[in-house]
């Protein structure tokens, strides 16, 4: 341990690193109370910093507590951080879900933290609320997009299609090789949305200031073409019966193993898939490749990024000292080193300083010139409107099952939209 | 409500009888600082936050505006028609399916007494895991109902994945899980009918048929009205098994009141989900008092 701290005081170059290097040397000690989702890697995660953290403060002692997540871990959220009964430190969504959690109410502001001159200020625009930035970042960044399977690619010969059309031939060409070409997960209905949320990089190259109009009322996903092709193209590919047999009734886990194994050749996903096919596979994680999806034109083809998670501490923590030192170890070199070690890399960092290990696997690298100079890139809506309506999933399965088409899905997720602004107390709606 | 209204406004009446009993009026302390603190509060509180935008910190009052907008939504429109739908297939099919079993349960019959265990033995389990068991056998592809009826030839259908069927699917997990009780329900009414109609019947050379269509059955019709009201009340706010096997799906095929209000309560529409309560709260309410008013009519004329 001592010799990754020198090492990071030697490459320390910013003063906030040699801040947040040196804060780390203080030793600290006191109780912390930690509550972390339950995704395997989370747990992994918290457990791996809490445990470096205590080698380095052996008068701290930490207990981990692990929530679900999904809506469930929403609920519990709000209620805790409502009667006043969170723990010190936990983690949760940043964008749009943060904001409905009352931060300027409910959480510690970490504004004026050292380590925050290391984080990148897209990661901070994200958890920030009424000027003051109030996490830092619990994960890589991911991109949400489409995970194929590189052996049907090599046998069938085909190439990493750069418009939509290429990526609908791509799939005739599977269909036609009697493989499964798209693999849809709808016992898990998140998996649903992602073909339209990940086609939001398509919809800004086109309707620039949609974010701010979608917010205001002012635009909708209905009337706006740009953003009703997200919808359509979950239709075309629904109609076209590119799904496995099982869609309706396979989950994530399912579908995560089957573009591993070659079961399926596109999956639409997150990122963060990589660590789970990491888990479930290891043996096949290289043979699953990534790609953006695709838009109408080859020129404009970039992705659509999502902020990690955050880890936050709570307003009325009785150690906000040891807490802040907690989430400063967090968001270090160290912090990163400590996580590569623990679950693998799964994305770029958000935090200067902080490298991936040299053996990435390809879905990794293959997402990485997205995010470098010259790479084409975009937040997903939720980070830069707080408006984001809870049925979108329910809706989507009904696309993907045939019952509903794209338009009527889209203005029905505008009504629903409605009640979440409503709720936010939003001006114009 | 109307217990609250009544306590609410002493007569001289009420203030007499309390001075006439034995026991001093505080005695009754207890009992009313437990419901109130468990039952009037919470009921007035959520008659009022259903009027409101709740955050949980903070509401601000709305007026109806989330009734409207319960009603307006079409998938939640479709989840009460969904509710009804639900709670008249598991309550009819389980007085018919109820009623036949609890009359080949009372006959005589080899090993009657296992017979009988078995099929009172899924009320005993939980529901969330009968739940779970049956998606697992009513999966398209893997599960076990579908690759019996494949051995046949017969290409099964998606039995939860089809938003055609999936609703129908869980309704008849529900009676078979259900259907216990109710035949139990039967087997005591069953048996409480005198022997002696049955003599009277044979005498005048009645057919089986006929003993169960004009005898068994009108004798039996208390037991009805038990297990129709248990089972509609039941299929009205069923949540748990709908949770487990669907939770409400595909999209919102298999969506009733429960679910959908179990949904804006997760998206933290607090104000719209306490409506939405109100409005289960008034549905059952509407269906269920004029039903058994009628049931029990019918009863008092026999």
């Amino acid at each position: 341990m001592t010799k990754t701290k020198l090492i990071a005081l030697m490459g320390a170059s910013t003063l906030g690193m040699l801040m947040t290097a040196s804060a780390v040397q203080a030793q600290q000690s006191g109780y912390l109370s930690i509550l972390v989702d339950n995704g395997p890697q989370s747990i992994a995660t918290m457990e791996a910093w809490a445990e470096a953290y205590k080698a380095m403060n052996p008068d701290v002692t930490i207990d981990i507590e692990v929530r679900p997540g999904g809506g469930e871990g929403d609920n519990i959220v709000k209620t805790r951080l409502a009667t006043g009964a969170m723990a010190d430190v936990f983690s949760y969504n940043s964008g749009s879900l943060f904001q409905a959690i009352n931060p300027t109410q409910n959480l510690l502001p970490l504004t004026d933290e050292a380590f925050q001159d290391g984080v990148q200020d897209s990661f901070k625009s994200v958890v920030s609320a009424g000027g003051e930035v109030y996490g830092a970042p619990f994960a890589p960044a991911m991109g949400g997009g489409i995970f194929y399977n590189k052996p049907i690619y090599e046998e069938l010969g085909l190439e990493i299609p750069t418009t939509w059309d290429e990526f609908m031939a791509n799939n005739e060409a599977i269909k036609e090789a009697g493989k499964v070409a798209v693999i849809q997960t709808y016992a898990d209905t998140w998996t649903s949305q992602l073909f339209v949320l990940s086609d939001f990089y398509n919809v800004l190259a086109e309707e620039p200031d949609f974010a701010e109009k979608f917010t205001a009322n002012e635009a909708k996903f209905a009337t706006t073409p740009a953003a009703l092709r997200g919808f359509e193209k979950l239709q075309e590919v629904a109609e076209a019966g590119y799904f496995n047999a099982d869609f309706g009734a396979a989950t994530y886990a399912d579908g995560v193993r089957m573009i591993a194994m070659g079961e399926g050749a596109h999956y639409p996903m997150l990122t963060f898939a990589v660590g789970a096919i990491a888990e479930t596979a290891p043996d096949y994680l290289d043979d699953v490749g990534f790609f953006a999806q695709p838009g109408d034109s080859a020129e404009n083809n970039g992705l659509t990024t999502w902020m990690p998670d955050s880890v936050y501490v709570a307003a009325n923590t009785a150690s906000p000292d040891l807490a802040k030192d907690f989430v400063a170890f967090i968001a270090s070199p160290e912090g990163c080193d400590v996580r590569n070690e623990a679950v693998g890399a799964t994305g770029p960092y958000m935090v200067a300083g902080c490298e991936l290990p040299a053996d990435v696997p390809p879905s990794v690298s293959d997402m990485l010139p997205y995010f470098q100079e010259g790479g084409q890139n975009a937040p997903a809506l939720e980070f830069l409107s707080p408006v984001k309506g809870p049925a979108l999933e329910q809706i989507l399965v009904e696309v993907g099952t045939g019952s509903r088409d794209a338009a009527s899905a889209a203005a029905l997720y505008d009504e629903d939209v409605r009640k979440q602004a409503q709720q936010l107390g939003l001006e114009g709606w | 409500m109307s217990a609250s209204t009544m306590a609410g406004s002493p007569n001289r009446a009420e203030t007499r009888a309390i001075k006439r009993s034995p026991y001093p009026g505080w005695f009754f302390t207890p009992a009313a600082i437990i419901y109130s603190v468990l039952f009037l509060v919470p009921t007035f509180a959520s008659l009022y936050f259903s009027l409101t935008r709740w955050t949980l910190f903070d509401s601000e009052f709305i007026g109806l505006e989330n009734f409207a907008q319960f009603l307006r939504e079409p998938f939640l429109i479709k989840g009460l028609i969904n509710t009804v739908i639900y709670a008249a297939v598991t309550s009819g099919l389980k007085v018919v399916v109820g009623l036949l079993l609890a009359v080949m349960l009372t006959s005589q019959i080899v090993g009657r007494g296992y017979l009988r265990s078995v099929i009172f033995f899924p009320v005993l389990v939980s529901t969330v895991g009968v739940g779970i068991t049956f998606t697992v056998l009513m999966h398209p592809t893997q599960g076990m109902i579908n690759e019996t009826l494949a051995l046949f030839g017969i290409a099964g259908p998606g039995w939860l994945t089809d938003p055609n069927l999936a609703l129908y699917s869980v309704a008849l997990v529900d009676v078979w899980k259900g259907v216990g009780l109710a035949t139990v329900i039967y087997i005591a009414g069953l048996v409480a009918i005198p022997q002696d109609y049955y003599e009277a019947a044979r005498i005048d050379g009645a057919t089986p048929w006929q003993n169960f269509w004009y005898v068994t059955l009108p004798l039996c019709r208390p037991a009805t009205s038990t297990v129709i009201t248990l089972s509609f009340i039941g299929g009205l706010r069923t949540f748990d098994l709908i949770w487990a096997m669907t939770k409400g799906g595909p999209g919102f095929a298999s969506d009733t009141i429960a679910s959908v209000i179990y949904k804006q309560y997760q998206a933290g529409f607090y104000g719209l989900s306490t409506a939405g309560n109100v409005v289960l709260f008034i549905l059952i309410a509407l269906l269920v008092v004029p039903l058994t008013m009628f049931l029990n009519r019918k009863q008092g004329h026999e």
